[in-house]
């Protein structure tokens, strides 16, 4: 038995543990955005809002959640992430890179001649990517297929998903949903990325989600767990703890997002591509080097 | 019929999604029963400039509710259009438009953006060499592969006019090689004629983008002595049978140039009434069954052999099996 005195001081080093770990991840969203704008940069245009929205949840999964190995990417015992926004392939680039499963100058080749690194996610094409996706509505049943393989081959391992606020128009998202709660797949957790715009503009404007996606979720007989920052790294990180230990039901967990964060010439426009000038380009990578700078220099600060 | 071939290979300053939408703002300003109905996909083809006359709509993205959207507006009364990417206006909405549209003598018309190569850097999963197939197998369908703003605009003005039959048109959506005049007026089941002497040595039957490759063709191989027929095949549902056998007749050999897979294109549309009616040598020009992949269209034409170079090369293929 602990004493209380014992208790508290080792509450105290769990404490400044996650401290550190959110402070790590945050430096890890910091690269991720960085790489992923030099990457569609290298090619002067791309999906950059819907790749940046999701740089904070993709930092926290590959750098706290996911077991993974980079060096044996089709590990079988390994968790899977799927982008059934497919447009959003850089930042999984970007964030694979930087994991070391292939070599950062690599995705530079992106959409060049017999790339392995198109603008959708491609299974066939990039190491640790498990599904292909484009077709906006079809990764969560792929996924949901994949997570029910699992069970069924008596593993543990989990499927993370993420899907747009506007690909959930589409009524497969909703089979999926079904098909999930139905078949009580734990091991599938769905980040829904809410950036509150799709290509045309606005969602509420273009397709609306009458009491929203957390409500619809719900109603699908999934456990929901709604951020209201979906950018902010603890949180995130919080809640995926949460998601994996739960049983019985998938869980949603609905991510209030910025799209294009991070981007200077993106964020706030609700952009969904983006073909800024040479000089912006350079302005926002730099906004972004200096972003992760002032983390790292914070970071220090705390370690002294 | 009435066209002006222009044939200059110039690239046409305006976008071809324009001569869609210029088609519609005056079909919308006359026809109050005139409908587009979009997929979160307006910005791409700009029919934003279609929202003040109120009947145009967003479905968001949601193909197959929006092509079933479109068979009720149809029943209701409606002239409606329907627009995605070519690969989801196809594979993502099919039974959709099969069945609520096409079997139940609905005529709606679907617009399929980015055909083929044109789908550039959307990459493998957006690059659709099988609208056109799906469509085709479509009972008393219209398939329209256009190749440029005048064709379009023409065709989006004639289609719109169609009862009960369902149609599929493909849209490029930037500017492409302009080949007609402005003002050429087109009939639907009726190829054009665009080269032809009373010494053909073979015809060459394309559409769309490859329309501009077969001319550059037949001006190459002039150079070399050797004259071929150019027939523009716009109309791949329903094919001109008639002008094609008189092509096979005329000339005794025929090669085909498409942006699409030729086993289940027009390439198989010529076979198929050339073996039924008149069996010539037929080469064809365009995507053996393989799938899309990601890259600038200039790439992807040469790697899918999408080229005048490749025309001719059937070209004299096609002569020696005569
Ligand atoms: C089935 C399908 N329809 C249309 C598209 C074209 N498209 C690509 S991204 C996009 C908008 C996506 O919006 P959202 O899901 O909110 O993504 P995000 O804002 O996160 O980028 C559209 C319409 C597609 N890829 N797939």
């Amino acid at each position: 038995m602990l004493t209380k005195d014992r208790k508290i001081r080792q509450a105290g080093v769990i404490f400044m543990q996650k401290a550190e770990k959110i402070q790590d991840l945050r430096e890890f969203a910091a690269e991720i955005r960085v790489e992923t704008l030099k990457t569609i940069g290298s090619l002067g245009f791309g999906h950059v809002g819907g790749s940046m929205s999701i740089a904070d949840a993709m930092a926290v999964l590959y750098g706290g959640i996911m077991r993974i190995d980079p060096k044996n990417p089709r590990w079988e015992g390994r968790d899977w992430c799927v982008l059934s926004k497919g447009h959003a392939g850089p930042c999984a680039y970007a964030t694979l890179a930087l994991k070391g499963f292939y070599d950062l100058e690599l995705t530079r080749t992106l959409n060049r001649p017999n790339t392995n690194f198109p603008s959708h996610t491609d299974r066939t094409k990039t190491p640790d990517v498990d599904l292909t996706t484009g077709s906006l509505g079809q990764g969560i049943s792929s996924a949901a297929g994949a997570a029910l393989g699992h069970k069924l081959s008596g593993r543990d391992n989990r499927v993370f998903v993420f899907i747009g606020d506007g690909e959930a128009d589409e009524g497969q998202v909703w089979e999926a949903a079904q098909f999930a709660a139905h078949y009580k797949l734990d091991n599938l957790i769905c980040l829904v990325d809410d950036n509150k715009n799709q290509l045309d503009g606005p969602v509420d404007e273009i397709m609306s989600h009458g009491k929203g996606l957390g409500a619809k979720f719900d109603a699908f007989g999934w456990r929901v767990i709604e951020l209201a920052d979906g950018n902010d790294v603890e949180a995130v990180y919080d809640a995926l703890q949460e998601a994996c230990i739960v049983k019985g039901q998938p869980t949603a967990i609905i991510l209030n997002t910025v799209k294009g964060k991070g981007a200077v010439f993106a964020e706030g426009t609700g952009a969904h591509s983006s073909q800024p000038s040479a000089e912006q380009w350079e302005e926002a990578i730099a906004a972004a080097e200096a972003e992760l700078a002032a983390i790292r220099a914070a970071k220090r600060g705390a370690g002294e | 019929m009435s066209i002006t071939l222009i044939g200059k290979h110039e690239k046409d300053k305006r976008a071809c999604r324009d001569a869609y939408v210029q088609a519609m703002a005056e079909l919308m300003e006359k026809d109050q029963t005139v409908v587009h109905v979009d997929t979160d996909l307006k910005s791409c083809i700009n029919t934003k400039k279609l929202d003040k006359y109120g009947r145009c709509i967003n479905a968001g993205i949601a193909e197959a509710n929006a092509m079933g959207v479109a068979a009720g507006l149809t029943a209701a009364g409606k002239k409606t259009w329907i627009h995605s990417f070519g690969c989801f206006a196809s594979r993502r909405a099919f039974d959709q438009a099969f069945m609520s549209a096409a079997y139940a003598k609905l005529g709606v018309k679907v617009l399929g953006s980015d055909p083929g190569v044109c789908a550039a850097y959307n990459g493998g999963t957006h690059m659709p060499f099988e609208d056109c197939a799906l469509y085709l197998s479509v009972p008393d369908a219209i398939v329209i592969d256009p190749a440029d703003y005048a064709m379009v605009y023409d065709l989006t003005k004639k289609l719109t006019a169609v009862e009960e039959r369902l149609s599929y048109m493909r849209l490029i959506r930037k500017g492409v090689v302009q080949v007609y005049a402005d003002g050429s007026e087109f009939e639907i089941g009726k190829g054009v004629t665009l080269k032809e002497s009373d010494h053909d040595a073979a015809a060459v039957i394309a559409s769309g983008i490859m329309v501009d490759e077969a001319l550059k063709a037949y001006e190459k191989l002039l150079e070399d002595g050797i004259t071929v027929r150019v027939i523009d095949m716009f109309t791949w549902k329903p094919a001109d049978e008639e002008l094609i056998v008189k092509a096979a007749k005329e000339t005794g050999a025929v090669v085909t140039a498409e942006n699409h897979n030729c086993t289940c294109g027009l390439g198989s549309v010529v076979a198929r009434v050339l073996s039924e009616q008149y069996p010539v040598p037929v080469e064809m020009t365009g995507v053996h069954d393989q799938f899309g992949q990601v890259g600038a269209q200039d790439f992807l034409q040469e790697a899918y052999k999408l080229t005048a170079e490749e025309i001719i090369r059937n070209v004299k293929k096609v002569i020696e099996r005569k």
